[in-house]
């Protein structure tokens, strides 16, 4: 059935498809603290949409409440400021009924672990096609420092003074827990890092998943700065790249090897170990990634970043799709007049 | 026997008799058999005239065990009919219907005409030698007492033989032991010299057309679809299943071929999340909920109002709170309709007075929700929703036009521009080049649509909200008021209670009982002409299925006193319970507390 929205869906862009970053900087101030890890993710967000050739107009970015919240404002696309926790349901919504929109999620650890943690688990088991950026600072900040389900255990907060009882999710491990098919990590940083791991979650047909850690200056300063520190950000993380071994240190003198399930650290240069024994990452395999994401909080471990697993499935809006036209194919265009009718009516002359 | 009920509603409409029904069923989903709260009715109303309630007392009650009889009983007229099913008076029976003694063994039942046989034997004395397996000969004992009432009713058989034949054209067993058992029953009631009677009707003078029985349930859902058609937009259904709103949902996913989409949500709050999304980007969006689920969705209400988009939600109200009576119907949501959000969100509200009402009463909320940029409320309730009645099958033209204005103009176009007449902001949807904008849940700049905390701005963001509503008043009918202009006592019935209430009115005008009578489907905002009504009487009366929800609010709103008739049983008022309220206000004079 053709409405008149498939008239605005389908028409034509007019003039060539051609942006620079800036066209995606509106007039308006960003009203994020000064140092915030927000603008790192904010910065190559915008880089990367010229990139991706879609016109401006069928881009939305959905949001939910808490500092990522406001991501939306500052992007000169359409764009849904929701409310807490709902953002991807918003964006399920928006997807199903307009498949032809590039769907962009900005949420953060409180919004999207917490009071949406419903949402959430169910978007990645659903498979709506969407990328779902989480800016995880392991806090809540907008409400002024409370401790988050990502903050981690014994965290001094306004809300913990005595420290954090709870145990942290692990956002990665519960998004492919949860059914999640391209699943990612990167930190604020590493903005090229960032840009990349979102080209491919963008490139992904389905629900695709990234953790991005964002530093909050003022109230958990330093989080991440004993992984994602310069000087020794090389030998704490592991950049996952499909196909390639896990190598990692200053030199890439350090490797990850499966010993049974177990990842261990290897020395590629004390002659007992070469490249050839390293685990080699493989983004469709299942079983790995869980590998992998277990690997987050092992303190002798270095911090797994990129992409975990990229698996595409149909996703469920082109399902919604495929089974309208298949219903229309076999049985034809439903007439609604006919509807109203239905099969045990009566005539009255 | 809901579908047996199904089936003589049906038949009986579609020969030109007026018909309500009342399923009456418990929350169980198959509740153990026999036992006082397990009982399954379906109360049928029928009418050589256009009845508008299931009825108060009882003619004919079919009785299938003790349980039944127990329940049903209080309502049935003295000199009544009741065809009792004896193989449901067993020891067993006796006991789950707490009955020290049978009830066909005292003389409980003297002033009721008893017509008692045994179903079971009667049904395979006419199988003798078919080796029909005991299970299929159990099920057919509804059939053989939809049989005997045909024939009391002298209905024909013909369209429920037709039926059979299409619903078991591949179980040739099961088609063919009910056929024979439909046509025992009748024969048995043909032959059976304790009934007396036979009762005949004279066909009701209906409008040309095509009709069908209709529930209010699949009334919403076609509404929905014509709506969509009407607005030539697509639709979107944003549900999450809760009792008795679920049909709708169910409906609505089994019309692919019409284009339509819906989305199953996780839970009720993604149910109308996923609704504003789907609004968002241009469809026709609604949620279907009853009273727990309007609760959880109340907080995206605010949302939707302040992004002023068009989102239709039905509630198909139940008795509360909490899980309350989840099949029964209450009309105690009318405040969280009206009252029930954070923040100055006023929206309208509207209420369906019948099931096939809920078919226009849909389009309707979906004619303001986009012509107003705004969330609407539609109540229904689990009377009107389960219940069903004849529909005249109306031509798609005939339906109000849905008028859709998208901006054209990318030049002009500001997210908060509005409508000078309607104060409706100017709507535009992803996709449309050069008018890329945000909104959300923060408070906007007029015109604009930036984020503003001025207070200035936020006082006159909120003026404009209720102006706008306040504004449908132009768009919604005056009321008509039956029966005199001025006099002693006006009756306000709103939703379901409309059946009840005109049928009461009807009845004291045959006794020369002068009242005024006027139905609400505008809840807010009401209209226009409801304040000079109501200082044209003495007394104003509003029976409801609440505590005095719409009372309290006429009272607020209008400073007048108004008396109340307040059930909350989980069943419709009677319309004897309602005249005897107005006789007594009447002579007692008894006047508003």
């Amino acid at each position: 059935m053709k409405t008149i929205l498939d008239a605005k869906v389908e028409k034509p862009h007019i003039g060539t498809i051609k942006y620079e970053p800036k066209d995606f900087k509106p007039d308006v101030d960003v009203r994020w603290c000064a140092g915030c890890g927000d603008f790192s993710i904010l910065s190559p967000v915008q880089r990367l949409m010229p990139e991706l050739g879609i016109p401006k107009e069928k881009i939305v970015f959905v949001s939910g409440i808490g500092c990522s919240g406001r991501f939306p404002y500052y992007m000169d696309t359409y764009g849904f400021h929701g409310i807490h926790g709902r953002a991807i349901a918003i964006a399920s919504g928006l997807k199903i009924a307009r498949p032809d929109l590039s769907v962009w999620v900005a949420t953060g650890d409180g919004d999207n672990m917490s009071i949406g943690g419903n949402h959430f688990i169910h978007g990645c088991r659903r498979n709506v096609d969407m990328n779902v950026m989480m800016f995880n600072n392991e806090v809540y900040s907008l409400t002024k420092g409370q401790y988050s389900p990502t903050s981690l255990t014994g965290q001094i907060t306004k809300s913990s003074p005595l420290g954090v009882l709870d145990d942290p999710f692990n956002p990665v491990e519960l998004a492919l827990g949860s059914g999640a098919g391209f699943v990612a990590r990167a930190f604020d940083k590493d903005r090229k890092h960032i840009q990349y791991v979102l080209e491919q979650a963008a490139k992904h047909k389905g629900f695709a998943f990234i953790e991005i850690y964002s530093n909050c200056v003022i109230y958990n300063d330093g989080a991440f700065e004993d992984f994602t520190r310069k000087d020794i950000r090389d030998e704490r993380t592991v950049n996952l790249e499909h196909g390639k071994p896990l190598v990692f240190g200053k030199n890439r003198e350090m490797g990850i090897k499966l010993d049974g399930f177990k990842p261990t650290v290897v020395s590629l240069e004390d002659g007992k170990h070469s490249v050839d024994d390293l685990l080699v990452h493989d983004e469709t395999d299942t079983t790995l990634a869980f590998i992998l994401s277990n690997m987050t909080f092992n303190p002798k471990l270095p911090r797994p970043v990129g992409i975990f697993q990229a698996i595409e499935r149909t996703p469920y809006d082109q399902r919604v799709t495929d089974q309208i036209n298949h219903e229309i194919e076999t049985k034809g265009e439903g007439k609604i007049q006919e509807l109203l009718k239905g099969k045990n009516f009566w005539q009255i002359n | 026997m809901q579908l047996a009920g199904n089936q003589f509603s049906n038949t009986s409409a579609s020969s030109g008799i007026d018909v309500i029904t009342f399923p009456d069923y418990p929350s169980e989903i198959r509740a153990p058999e026999g036992t006082l709260y397990g009982v399954s009715a379906f109360q049928i109303h029928l009418g050589s005239k256009k009845v508008t309630t299931p009825g108060d007392y009882i003619d004919v009650l079919v009785a299938m065990n003790a349980s039944s009889l127990k329940v049903n009983l209080a309502n049935l007229k003295n000199d009544g009919i009741i065809i009792v099913n004896t193989a449901g008076f067993n020891a067993k029976n006796l006991r789950l219907a707490e009955y020290e003694k049978s009830p066909l063994e005292t003389d409980e039942l003297k002033n009721y005409q008893v017509i008692s046989l045994d179903f079971d034997s009667e049904i395979k004395n006419v199988l003798t030698g078919r080796g029909t397996p005991p299970k299929i000969m159990r099920k057919s004992k509804n059939i053989f007492a939809l049989g005997m009432t045909y024939w009391l009713f002298s209905r024909s058989i013909k369209a429920t033989e037709e039926w059979l034949k299409t619903k078991f054209k591949n179980k040739e067993d099961v088609l063919s032991t009910n056929l024979t058992v439909l046509q025992a029953g009748w024969d048995y009631a043909q032959n059976d010299e304790r009934l007396k009677v036979q009762y005949n009707f004279q066909t009701t003078k209906y409008k040309k057309g095509y009709y069908r029985n209709i529930s209010g349930n699949h009334a919403v859902a076609l509404g929905l679809v014509a709506a969509s058609k009407r607005a030539n937009l697509p639709l979107f259904l944003g549900s999450y299943p809760i009792t008795p709103a679920t049909d709708i949902l169910q409906y609505i996913s089994a019309y692919k071929k019409y284009g339509v989409k819906h989305l199953q949500a996780e839970d009720e709050i993604g149910g109308i999340t996923s609704a504003i999304g789907a609004s968002y980007g241009g469809s026709l969006a609604a949620t279907t909920t009853s009273g727990p689920g309007l609760s959880l969705k109340i907080e995206a209400l605010g949302l939707a109002v302040i992004t002023e988009l068009p989102l239709v939600i039905i509630d198909v109200m139940r008795g509360g709170p909490s899980t309350g009576l989840p099949t029964k119907p209450e009309q105690s949501d009318l405040f969280q309709a009206i009252y029930g959000r954070h923040g100055e969100a006023p929206l309208p509200v509207l209420a369906a007075e019948s099931a096939a009402d809920c078919f226009y009463m849909t389009v309707e909320a979906a004619r303001l929700a986009i012509k107003y940029m705004t969330p609407v409320i539609l109540l229904t309730d689990g009377y009107i929703a389960q219940g069903t009645e004849p529909w005249r099958i109306p031509d798609l033209d005939e339906l109000p036009e849905i008028d859709v204005k998208f901006c054209e103009d990318s030049e002009k176009f500001a997210p908060y521009r509005r409508d000078p007449d309607t104060l409706a902001r100017v709507w535009a949807i992803p996709g449309m080049q050069g008018m890329e904008h945000r909104i959300g849940g923060l408070e906007k700049e007029d015109i604009t649509g930036t984020v503003s905390s001025d207070p200035k701005n936020h006082q006159l963001m909120t003026n404009l909200r209720k102006e706008k509503i306040d504004r449908v008043v132009n768009d919604i009918p005056d009321l008509e008021v039956s029966g005199p202009e001025e006099g002693e006592l006006l009756m306000i019935s709103w939703g379901s209670t409309y059946g009840a209430a005109h049928t009461a009115f009807e009845k004291l005008h045959q006794q020369d009982i002068e009242i005024s009578h006027i139905q609400l489907k505008y809840l807010n905002p009401f209209p226009k002409n409801l304040g000079d009504i109501l200082k044209r009487f003495k007394k104003i009366f509003i029976p409801e299925m609440n505590m005095g929800q719409l009372k309290t609010i006429i009272q607020g709103n209008y400073l007048v006193p108004v008396i109340g008739l307040h059930k909350v049983e989980g069943i419709p008022f009677k319309s004897s319970e309602i005249v005897e309220k107005i006789i007594n206000i009447l002579e007692s004079k008894e006047v508003a507390k």
